[in-house]
């Protein structure tokens, strides 16, 4: 359960987002300049709200009345960006390892053999960062961030930067992500058709605002624009 | 003309000592430097940046003599230093390597402040949310990352450390086998009837080493970023 109350200024822009959510899948849907990006980076303790509480499972992670900001590296919170953000200098075999050395897990070959399944990047972790192509990198990012055994995982507009053709190879992942792996998620994108698969709640936001907040019929009919 | 005498042995040696000295032990605190300088914001940050460079801008012999005054054996640190721990740098090769350490510092940071620069700072970020806290961060992202321009710093760093000389003399003086490097050795050559060949040779030595440090660090680099760009 994620439960957000903050508010946040930025420059001329602000953030005032409250509600609670129990859904599997949290979609934050939303044009480009609705506070997506800047809430997601809140919860991922990337960026301080001013004021609010953000509480994951009961356990606050920013309560400002009482001073409380859990740095990101202590959050267990999984991130998968839209750039996917690889580190060009590990190969994908280190690349997706670095979350369980820097949380010293114990090294589970059963898990990492499920993701790697599940994902399909079982031939590529031999090779660096650089000889990906774009679909390949977000299905390791999105590896990485899930083998770091998170007990939330933000997506932020995972698709965002392929083409149509490569979100269709990636979205039956993410489908089988969401059903087969234990991992409560919070999805952003402005792509109602990709909400609507996905999400299983949809917090609405404008402008800073949630302007509606429900189920996946909250959403705009695929034909129509994201809200603005 | 190529046989090079004992005494010349032995200051090119010395040389390459203290310059190696002077680079390893700049090169640590020149990183945590430009670190700072480069990812944090402090009161007081430009004042320290222009310190660290105050010795490219001042005149060698002036960095001498404030050393000789700090670490000299009467000096403030040099004499606790002396006293505490029987530790006198003024006159001796490690005082050499101190005076070539802080005339290189500037060179060492300047590369390193900017190859830090340009790591990503949203890699170092992705790496905090898998759970690595600020100091693994900087030794298993940015640190590796900004290898190519640590290499150019050393390289740069240790080439001014074995040219230096206003600084060296002033501070530790031209003692044959104790502080005569390369510089001093080819300048009290060339005040000697005589000295012409030898000061050629030692020259010709100079030229040798810049050479192989430029053409090493070119190597490194290329290796670092092919590594780094992993094609």
């Amino acid at each position: 359960m994620l439960r957000v109350d903050v508010s946040k200024q930025l420059g001329e822009f602000s953030v005032e987002v409250s509600f609670a959510s129990e859904g599997r899948v949290t979609g934050l849907f939303g044009a480009s300049g609705a506070g997506k990006t800047s809430l997601i980076n809140m919860i991922a303790g990337l960026l301080r709200p001013d004021r609010g509480i953000i509480a994951v499972d009961g356990e606050a992670l920013d309560d400002t009345a009482g001073g409380l900001h859990v740095p990101a590296h202590r959050r267990r919170i999984g991130y998968v960006f839209q750039d996917a953000r690889l580190f060009p200098h590990l190969d994908v075999r280190q690349n997706l390892d670095y979350g369980r050395r820097m949380n010293r897990l114990a090294e589970d070959p059963a898990l990492q053999a499920r993701v790697t399944d599940l994902l399909d990047i079982g031939g590529l972790l031999d090779r660096r960062p650089g000889r990906l192509s774009g679909g390949e990198r977000q299905r390791v990012a999105l590896g990485r961030a899930l083998l770091a055994q998170p007990r939330l995982l933000l997506l932020d507009e995972p698709l965002g930067s392929l083409d149509e053709e490569r979100k269709v190879e990636i979205l039956p992942y993410l489908e089988r992500l969401r059903d087969e792996a234990s991992v409560p998620m919070v999805y952003v994108s402005h792509d109602a058709g990709e909400m609507r698969r996905l999400a299983t709640q949809v917090v609405m936001l404008r402008r800073g605002r949630v302007i509606a907040f429900g189920g996946p019929e909250v959403l705009p009919s695929t034909a129509a624009n994201p809200a603005g | 003309m190529f046989d090079i005498s004992p005494t010349e042995w032995t200051a090119i040696q010395l040389s390459l000592r203290v310059a190696a000295v002077a680079t390893l032990v700049a090169t640590p605190l020149a990183v945590a430097l430009a670190w700072l300088l480069a990812r944090r914001e402090f009161w007081g940050k430009s004042l320290l940046d222009a310190l660290v460079h105050l010795p490219l801008v001042l005149p060698p012999v002036v960095t001498g003599y404030l050393l000789l005054l700090t670490f000299g054996r009467r000096g403030l640190v040099g004499a606790f230093l002396a006293d505490h721990f029987g530790i006198v740098l003024a006159f001796r090769w490690t005082g050499a390597a101190l005076a070539c350490g802080i005339m290189a510092f500037p060179l060492l940071v300047r590369p390193i402040r900017l190859s830090i620069e340009a790591v990503d700072h949203r890699l170092e970020q992705a790496a905090g949310t898998l759970g690595a806290p600020p100091w693994r961060v900087f030794l298993t992202i940015t640190l590796p990352l900004a290898m190519p321009g640590v290499l150019a710093g050393m390289v740069l760093g240790f080439a001014k450390a074995i040219g230096e000389f206003g600084a060296t003399i002033t501070f530790v003086s031209n003692i044959p086998g104790e502080t005569q490097t390369i510089s001093s050795a080819i300048y009290s050559l060339i005040q000697t009837p005589d000295g012409d060949r030898a000061a050629l040779r030692l020259v010709v030595v100079s030229i040798v080493i810049a050479l192989a440090a430029l053409v090493g660090s070119e190597w490194f680099a290329r290796r670092a970023s092919k590594r780094l760009h992993g094609n």
